[in-house]
Order: C-alpha cells, then structure tokens, then sequence
C-alpha cells in the first residue's frame, strides 16, 4: 500500500485546494493517468500519478486544502492484496481551519527603556582615539579635542600620554616609569580580569631532539632557539581559537583578525614589556626567530615603536632556561590571554608501558573568562601542545 | 633608466601599441567593434591597425552591441583571445546581457567546464560635453558582478601594460579607458611592457590623509594633493587600478597610516563604487579612523551639456581640498 | 562512406533513432516524477513531444561540432551524448552532476561533447553560437555550431543581431528555430507580426527551410541538407522545425492558455507514436523489438536515478570556486 501525496509544483507552491477526484476508491489506475485537479496559485492542474494500482480510499474531500507532501489518498499496487476489511483508522485529513492563535507571552515583554546621555551632548572621540585610550589606560574626560568639530583624535590621546609621562616608546626606558606602567596594568587586570588558569605537561623530547638536528647544520647565529616554535605553535593554534585573540574592550570582546603575539622581555635593571612580533602566524621558524633577536635588543636599547607595543592581541612569556617548571601569567589587558612555558626538563615519563628519562615542559594558560571558557581553554592548550610534538609543521 | 630609454607619448598611443604588441605576440587575438577599422576607432585608438593587420583581425563590426559582445565570449570560449570594443560604457548596456549573464556566469555555473577569456576595453566618463547618454561613469555595476575582472588604467605605463596581463588571464577582464585621458601626454620607457592588474598603487605618499581615485579622478586627486602640500597637509593618494576584485589590503594599510580617507569618484555616490570602499573602510580600519571616511562624487544627474554644468556636476580638485580639510576639522 | 546529405534508412539507424527518442520521452518522464516528489526543484522544462527535433538534428553534427541550447535542454544532452546519469545528477544539484550541480535542469554543460548549454536567458546563446562559429573559421576548422532556440527568441533582438552578424561574416552556424508555438502562455500570433518565421531568416540572405517537427526523418534530412552547405563554405543555415510541446511550460502551469482539444491533437501526431506506426506498417519494427528497447530503456534510466541518489552534495566550502578560473584553461 502506498499514499498518494500532494505533489510539488514549483518551489512557491505550499499548498493547494482539491477541486475534484478523477477516480474513486476500487478503481484501477495505471502510471500517468490524471487523478485529481488541484487548484494553486497559478489555476486548476491536473494530477498525475506514478504507479499502477488500485485507489483504495481517498483521504481528502474536495473543497479541502492540503499542504505539500500530505497524503491524498491510499493506492495499493498491482499484485498486492486488497485491504483487510478492518482496518486501523487512518484520520481523515483535518479540513481546512483557522490556526491556533500564538500562546500569549508568559510575561510581559515590555521594559523601561535604560536611560542613555543624549547624543547631542556626547563628546566626539575618534574611533582610534578610543582604541588608544583604551589600551593606554587614559581618561578621555578633560581632552580637548583637535579634530573636526572638536572631536577628540588620536593625537590629543597621545598629547596626553606625553604630558602625563607615560612612558612613550620612542624616548628610551625609564625603569621608574615602567615599574609604576606595569603596577598600573598589572593592578588593572587583577581588579578587572577573572583569570582561570590551565596547565599541562608537554613530552618535548622529539621536538628538541629535531631542532638539535636543525641546528647542527647551522652556524652560531643561524641557529634556533625553542622560543620561535613556541611562538609559531600558539599563532597556528590561535587561528582555530580566535576567542583568545583580541582584545576587551568596553564591555565587549573583539577578536583579531591578526595575530600579533606580545612576547615577555625582561630588561636589565628590572622591568618587563611585551612588544609584539606582527603576524606570527605567517612568519617562518628563521623569521620569528630573527624577529625575536631584533625586538630583545632593541628593547635593551630602549628603542621599540608604539606599535610594537600596543598592537600584542595575545603574549607568550617563555621562562627559557631559567630553571623553574612553569608560570601562571597576569594577562595584560585589555588582551585576554596569556600562553606560559616553563623549562625543559628531564623527568621520569611513561613511554609505552615503560618508565624513561624524557624532555618535559610544562605549558600553562592564563585566559580571560569573560571571553572564554576553560572547556575551550583546554582544547587550545591540547592543541598548542599537539603542533609542539610536531615541529615539522611549524 | 637613461633619458635615451624614455619615449615621448600619449595615453591613446600607449594603448594602441598595447593593441598592436598583442596583435603582433599572438595570432589568436583579434580586435573587433563599431568602427574600429576603416574609421580608425571612435577614439582614435585603433588608427592604421587596419593597414597593418587586415580586416580579419581588425574587424568592423554592425551597431549590434549584444551580438558582437556575445560573439566575442564565443570567440574566447573556441579559443580565442579577443579584444572587443564598445564604443562608451553607455552603449555596453545594450550588452550587459551578454557580460552578465553570460561571460560572468559560464565558468561558475559550468561547474568550472567553461572559462571565457575575453577582454573588453570601452571609454567612460564625462568632460567632453558629450551630455546625458555618452558621458556616464557605470564601472561600479560592472565591478559589482562577481566572474569580471575590471580595470581602470589611469597611467600611461597602465593603458601600456594592462592590456597584455588582461590576456593572459583566464576570466573575462573589462578595461575602462576614461576620455579625457586618451590625449594626455608623458614619457614611458621605450621597453615598456605588462604590468600585474592585482594591486592598487601608491601614486604619493602623506601622512594626513588618504585620497582613494582612479581612471579619471587620479589626477585630480594629485591636483588636490599638491594643493594640501602648500598648507602643510600631506595627502598620501592610492590609485585602485583594479575595480574587481579591489585591493582591500592596500587601500586599508594606507587609511590605518593616516587615519583619515576620502574616496573621488566619478560614479555617483548613491549605490556606488565609493560606498563599496567606504564600507570597506568602515569593516576593516574602523578602530584606525580619526574622522568619517570623505567622498567626493559625481552630483547626482545625468550629465548634462553645457560645460559649466558639466564641470559642476563632476568632482573637482576643490571639492576633494574641502573634502579632505573636513576630515582634518581645519 | 554514405552520402551524409540523406538519412541512412537503414533498419539499425531507424532503431537508433526510435531508441534515443524513447531515451529523451523516457527521462522526461522521471523528471516530472521526481519534480513531484521534490528531488528536482527550481524551474524544470521537459521535451516531450518534441524529441524529433533534437534527435534529427544531432544525427547531422560531428564530434568537434558545438551545440548551444536553451533552458529545454536535456534532449538535446541526451541526443548530442551527454550521458544520463550525470545529468540525471544534474537534475539533482548533486557534485556529480555534469555542471557539478552548479546549474541544475536549466544549465546543463559538458565539454567533451562541446555542449555548451542550457542558457536561461531567452535569445542569449545566439550570440554565443556565432562567437563559436567565429573562432572555427577564423581557426580554419571544419567544425560548426548548431544553435537552438524557440520561437520566443525570434521577438528579442539578439535574434536580429545574430542572424545578421552570422550572414554578414558568412559563419558556420546553423540556426534551429524549435517552433512549438507558445513563448510560455502567448500564443506566437500574438506575439509576431509575421508568423511564417524562416522567412525572417531570408531577409537576412540565410538560406532557410521549415520542416515537420514532428517527424524525425524529415528533421534529419533537412538537418544533413544544411550541415553539408555550411561546411562546404556556404555560411549560416536556417531550420524552423515546427513542433509542439505536449506538457505544461513548466511544473506550476495551469495551461490556462490553450484547449486541451489542441493538445490531444498534436499528441495524435506525436513524433514517436507516427515514426513507430510508419516503422510497424513498413514492416521494419516489431512488437518484441520496442519491449526490448524500452526495457533498455527503463533500466538506463532508472540506473541514472540510482546514480543521482548516490552522488554527493558539493561541499559548502566549495561555493566560491570557479567564480574566477583557478588557472589557464
């Protein structure tokens, strides 16, 4: 037994009326025969139908609007038995009738519209004028603004940062002024970044072993260090994850399209920056690492450009070799996540069903929960480890 | 390059040989359309390749943009490198069947069967006092068709070297020849030859704003730049070359330097090419803007005869000046 | 080797010919079927009742010869070679369909036959088909283009451009008017002030000729007729071969337009019951015969069913190729 449905006539075709039935229930019927005229849109068609057999019952009366894909009637095929004459009831199609009207609302969705200040006494900053303040941490109350209709620009932002003495880029490095800079940040993201922290063990061994080869090759100042596949590892993985690329901005997280990795560099005589190594993700192992040795000079000499320091959407802070298994970082805001690497170490592992002598590291993850959760911090910290195991593909 | 490598010519000359040097590297290319033999090109463009090739590859076509248009994409579908000519981007609407649903569609809807390696030069733009059905500037519609590829050279080097790359490439490229550019006159290199059509071009460098033309309006975007250097504002100004697909990276790496653009174009401003790029603008560089993005248009109305109209209704080195100080606030 | 101006009225040529006209009847036949059942949507043109015309006129072309239709294209893909499971495919939106899915009933592509499609835009392959022609002579090859359309195009201008541009530079294309009569619901007296149409084609110095449409041996003999003039150098060629389409325009058509009186006429004159009669009554067909090639027939089908149900989706991430060509073709 099989039905006979409302065919398709067209993609706008969502229904029709049943006009008329062209045969009765115990008549034959044989492929392409009429059977029915239906009444659309566009006028009365005739309908086909595509198999031999008997019409067994109709299921909708004339007069009745059936949807697309309904049943019309029930045609048993050449050869098969008739029906038993109790059948199950088959229900009629329902005759056409109004829809339900649409439940009510549980509550009332009407609510007092928040008061917000008047457009018309708003000041005007320019859109890079805020993204600078934001970063820099300035107040933009009390600018007086330079650009058209006395709009605050992004040169009234940095005529502040001068006078106020932050330390600008382009003046050297005055380690007074960067100790009370990073108290400034670093008081700022605790106050307001709710960290979580993730940590994770990493086999290193076939990854050292593959940059010694490398490097044998190599002269001295060719050679790599591990800091660039660290840095390469977490720009490829960051393209899976851009939820911890970016920036928090007014009450907002806002991915990056780039990724601009703040690696940690600490100064001689104390202090600490960030600057950023620009599009790491598409940068060679041989770039990242001439970048690296570029930016740890020039942040010695104290010359390092605005931009090197304000465009990190992400930092690294790798301990090198100084000893200690592994760090959990303070996120510089408004980024919104840190990415930490302790030292290599030889440590007792199980290979196999066996215990060696392996190469460990310990990664770690400081993330911003107000852009991301730990379920997908885990994943990332899997998958940075994943491509570390893996320096083949870096 | 030695003064005595330099060549004195004009745009119209640096396209003709641009049309001659393809005749001459190729025997599949073959130029056609209304005029373009015994009466030397309504432009003049094609003078004295008639002599020089014969009526098989310089063919004179009847007034029937849709079918020699067609031809032409049946011509590059059997195999040919065809260069048609439409006389201006007005008549191409009699053809716009022909460009849009089919040269930009076959290879697409083909499933990648069918590339259609035509190119198509016509003249746009306004300033001959041609009036309200020769004059208008529509490379916007075309450079809204996705399966196009169109080019505006506004250089002498460009209407030289972009005909040669437009032939190499597998998609159906539209060249627009703006005509007051056919008589401007400088020096190109005697070797000059193709040139890439997939990038913008900084034609000045400033740090104040940007100024985003092309075709027509670059050199007034330079007239406007020269103007702004005597008051201390340094407008850097990007010519876009390539209307489809558009150098984002280019224009959006200029606009971030200077935190301010204006964008000139001889299209009108509602719907049009400028809006594309402002909008461009706006998804990529928002965070880098000092100021709106500027556009200086073409007024909205057919272009009408009288030269003082004309010149009112067109963008004007002035209109860009003010443009500019108004991103500025000065 | 066999004068081509004449069909071979072999008794293997004229099964061929019933075979593939029952192949095209057959398939159409599926498509509403399984148009009906939602497994083909947008708009789907079928071509029964004028499966002559194809099937004649591709008897006439060789392998390097084009062929541009319109968006009642599938006869002419089955006609010119285009095998039917990928466009049953096609049909479909499937990968494997013979436009990768990209096109569906009403643009149907295959290079290997030169089948240059399925153009939807009424009149807009006559240009296309003369820019073809174009490049064979220019080229020096012996190859033409066959160009079909209907009796609706003959209205646009295209038309007019194209007969004209084809003459004017003597091409080799031959121009396929597919007369059935009705450019959707409007009647052709409604729509033409001259209604005799391979006259147009003289005022434009195209040699031209209007055949029955609905008879297979007489669309190949005038078909072979203009083939063997145009190759010989003769320029463009006319054919008008008058015809009908039995079935509604398209899936959503109430046919409010003609009787169905009209329709039960035409179908008694229907090209594959006439060619089956005259084959019966000549003796050169037998009962067995048409149950073999039917059954044939049905299995090719329902196998191309069976391979469209098989095929894959494109993936999404495909969407955007071959919007410009990936290299040089």
């Amino acid at each position: 037994m099989s039905e006979f449905r409302m065919p398709s006539l067209g993609a706008d075709m969502e229904d029709g009326v049943l006009v008329e039935w062209l045969k009765q229930a115990g008549e034959a019927v044989s492929r392409g025969d009429i059977i029915a005229v239906v009444e659309t849109q566009k006028g009365a068609i005739e309908i086909e139908i595509f198999e031999a057999g008997t019409i067994e019952r109709l299921l909708v009366d004339p007069g009745t609007r059936v949807p697309v894909g309904a049943p019309l009637a029930l045609v048993r095929g050449a050869g098969e038995p008739a029906r038993p004459a109790v059948a199950e009831a088959t229900p009629p199609m329902p005759k056409s009738e109004p829809a339900p009207a649409p439940a009510a609302p549980s509550r009332p969705v009407a609510r007092p519209i928040e008061a917000r200040p008047s457009e018309a006494t708003r000041d005007r900053t320019s859109p890079a004028a805020r993204q600078l303040a934001a970063v820099r941490g300035i107040a933009l109350a009390g600018l007086v603004g330079t650009g058209p209709g006395g709009a605050i620009v992004r040169a009234d932002v940095e005529r502040a940062l001068a006078k106020t003495g932050a330390p600008t880029p382009r003046r050297g490095i005055d380690p007074g002024e960067m100790r009370k800079a990073i108290a400034a940040a670093m008081a700022r993201s605790n106050r307001e970044i709710p960290h979580y922290y993730l940590t994770h063990q990493v086999d290193v061994t076939a990854t050292l072993a593959w940059l010694e080869a490398l490097n044998a090759g190599r002269q001295p100042p060719e050679r790599l260090l591990l800091a660039p596949l660290l840095l390469k590892a977490v720009a490829l993985t960051l393209r899976d994850f851009p939820e911890f690329n970016g920036h928090f901005v007014e009450n907002a997280f806002r991915p990056s399209a780039e990724i601009h990795i703040g690696t940690a560099i600490a100064i001689r005589g104390g202090g600490l920056v960030a600057p950023a190594i620009h599009d790491a993700n598409i940068k060679h192992l041989d770039e990242l690492m001439a970048a690296l040795r570029d930016l740890v000079a020039r942040t010695r000499a104290g010359r390092l450009r605005s931009s090197e320091l304000f465009d990190p959407t992400v930092t690294v802070s790798s301990l090198g070799d100084r000893g200690v298994d592994g760090l959990l970082g303070v996120i510089y805001p408004p980024q919104v996540a840190l990415v930490g690497f302790g030292t290599p170490a030889s440590r007792p592992w199980v290979v196999g069903d066996r215990i060696g002598p392996r190469m460990v590291m310990t990664a770690s993850l400081a993330a911003d929960h107000r852009a991301s959760d730990g379920h997908r911090g885990a994943l990332f910290l899997l998958a940075v480890a994943r491509r570390l195991q893996e320096p083949e593909g870096l | 390059m030695s003064a005595a490598g330099m060549v004195q010519t004009t745009y119209r000359e640096a396209v003709r040989a641009a049309i001659r040097a393809a005749l001459k590297a190729d025997e599949r290319v073959f130029l056609m359309g209304e005029d373009v033999g015994r009466y030397g090109g309504c432009y003049a463009v094609s003078k004295g390749l008639l002599a020089e090739f014969g009526p098989e590859r310089i063919r004179d076509t009847p007034l029937s943009e849709a079918a020699f248009v067609g031809a032409g994409i049946g011509a590059a579908l059997g195999g040919m490198r065809p260069i048609v000519e439409i006389m201006t981007v007005n008549f191409s609407l009699l053809a716009l069947d022909q460009i849009v649903n089919t040269a930009a569609t076959l290879l697409h809807m083909s499933g990648g069967q069918f590339n259609v390696p035509v190119v198509i030069r016509m003249a746009t733009g306004a300033g001959r006092q041609l009036a309200a059905q020769h004059s208008h500037s529509l490379e916007g519609w075309y450079a809204h068709v996705p399966g196009l590829k169109v080019l505006a050279p506004a250089t002498l080097a460009d209407a030289r070297g972009m005909l040669a790359t437009a032939l190499e490439d597998p998609n159906p490229v539209i060249i627009f020849e703006h005509v007051m550019l056919y008589n401007m006159a400088g020096e190109l290199t005697a070797d000059a030859g193709a040139v890439p059509i997939d990038k913008a071009a900084v034609r000045r460098l400033g740090r104040d704003v940007t100024l985003i033309g092309y075709g027509g309006t670059l050199g007034k975007a330079l007239e406007a730049a020269t103007a702004l250097a005597a008051d201390g504002i340094e407008a850097e100004v990007v010519d876009l070359r390539t209307l489809r697909p558009l150098d984002t990276a280019t224009i959006v790496a200029s606009v971030a330097r200077t935190r301010r653009a204006v964008v000139v174009d001889e299209g009108w401003r509602t719907g049009g090419l400028s809006a594309e790029i402002s909008a461009l603008i706006m998804e990529h560089a928002f965070w880098e803007l000092d100021a709106p993005v500027g556009r200086v248009c073409t007024a909205e109305v057919p272009i009408p005869y009288p030269r003082h109209l004309e010149q009112a209704a067109l963008p004007q080195p002035a209109a860009i000046v003010a443009a500019v100080r108004a991103t500025l606030g000065r | 080797m066999p004068d081509s101006t004449k069909p071979r009225l072999t008794h293997a040529h004229l099964i061929e010919l019933l075979r593939q006209m029952l192949r095209i009847r057959r398939f159409e036949e599926k498509c509403v079927e399984l148009y009906s059942a939602e497994k083909i949507r947008g708009f789907l043109h079928v071509y029964i009742g004028e499966e002559a015309v194809a099937v004649g006129v591709m008897q006439s072309l060789a392998p390097g010869d084009a062929a541009v239709a319109t968006y009642r294209e599938h006869g002419h893909a089955l006609a010119r070679g285009v095998a039917m499971g990928p466009l049953m495919a096609e049909m479909y939106g499937k990968k494997e369909g013979c436009s990768r899915g990209r096109g569906g009933s009403m643009h149907v592509f295959d290079a290997a036959t030169r089948f240059y499609g399925g153009n939807a835009i009424v009149g807009g392959g006559l240009p296309l088909a003369i820019g073809l022609a174009l490049a064979d002579k220019m080229r020096g090859r012996e190859n033409i283009t066959a160009c079909f359309f209907g009796e609706g195009a003959v209205a646009e201008g295209e038309f007019h451009e194209s007969l004209n541009l084809a003459a004017l530079w003597q091409l080799p294309v031959l121009f396929i008017c597919e007369n059935n009569l009705y450019a959707m619901g409007t009647a052709l007296a409604l729509s033409e002030s001259e209604t005799d149409i391979h006259a147009k084609a003289q005022s434009y110095r195209i040699p031209s000729e209007a055949v029955d449409g609905m008879d297979v041996i007489a669309v190949e003999a005038a078909a072979r007729r203009a083939v063997a003039a145009i190759r010989a150098g003769g320029g463009p060629r006319f054919l008008e071969c008058r015809t009908y389409r039995f079935r509604a325009h398209s899936m959503f058509d109430a046919e409010l337009y003609r009787d169905k009186a009209e329709v039960e006429v035409w179908k008694k004159r229907g090209p594959i019951l006439r060619f089956t009669e005259w084959l019966k009554s000549n003796g050169m067909l037998h009962d067995t015969e048409v149950t073999g090639i039917e059954a044939e027939v049905s299995a090719e089908v329902d196998s191309a069913v069976v391979f469209a149900e098989a095929g894959n989706w494109e993936p999404v991430e495909d969407l955007t190729r071959y919007v410009l060509a990936e290299k040089r073709a």
